[in-house]
């Protein structure tokens, strides 16, 4: 299983999914309503380390977060 | 990380800079910028509220500390999470260096980056209730690649 966690103003609880890869993460996430909106703005991090690919291999245990746009200061 | 200090509401600008400045004059730097962030009054605002990820923060401070310290210079930094009134301050930044050239510019560069890309998200405080300041906010560096219908890969 993979948590996925949704950080800041999307204010949605994390889940645990099924995937091998980043991209089936995409999948998942690209079929639920409420958080397809936020996809286009959001980073991604794998274990707290930003990705730029969905070509990234995922182990059981690992944690996929979204970051939507910031704003500090 | 010792130079990368979080504060649960507003910060102590007082005591946080002095005790920098202390730092600075003991490490026989001759240049110490500043840059403080205070919460203004407008669009009836009553403050401003934060979430911060600290894991990848960590790792953003990190990233500039080292290129800073190539440079000869020291960065610090202060954040608030959580509800910040007007008038008071979220954010403090510093750079320390030897002399003022390499100090004035890191500044700038560190805190346009910060804009950028550390993990913190802003919220509007109105009538009690937090809302999201989406239209001041700014996508990270990579954002759009789980949305993989508009063909954002």
């Amino acid at each position: 299983m993979v948590k996925v966690e949704f950080l800041g103003p999307i204010g949605k609880k994390p889940i645990e999914i099924e995937a091998k890869t980043l991209k089936e993460v995409a999948e998942i996430l690209n079929k639920d309503e409420e958080t397809k909106k936020w996809l286009a703005e959001c980073a991604v991090a794998v274990n707290d380390k930003l990705v730029s690919s969905l070509d990234v291999e995922l182990r059981d245990g690992d944690r996929v977060s979204l970051l939507p746009p910031v704003c500090g200061g | 990380m010792e130079f990368l200090e979080i504060y649960e509401g507003p910060l102590d600008v007082d005591l946080i800079f002095s005790r920098w400045r202390k730092w600075g004059e003991d490490k026989n730097y001759g240049a110490f910028i500043t840059f403080v962030g205070t919460v203004r009054e407008e669009d009836s605002i009553e403050g401003l509220s934060f979430d911060l990820y600290e894991p990848i923060l960590t790792d953003w401070f990190a990233g500039w500390s080292q290129r800073a310290s190539k440079e000869g210079a020291v960065v610090r930094m202060a954040h608030s999470f959580g509800d910040v009134p007007l008038h008071r301050s979220s954010y403090m930044a510093a750079v320390f260096s030897p002399k003022r050239a390499v100090a004035l510019r890191i500044i700038e560069e560190f805190v346009e980056d910060f804009k950028a890309n550390a993990p913190i998200w802003k919220y509007d405080i109105k009538k009690g209730k937090r809302v999201y300041a989406s239209d001041r906010s700014h996508k990270i560096e990579g954002a759009g690649i789980l949305d993989i219908e508009r063909g954002s890969r």
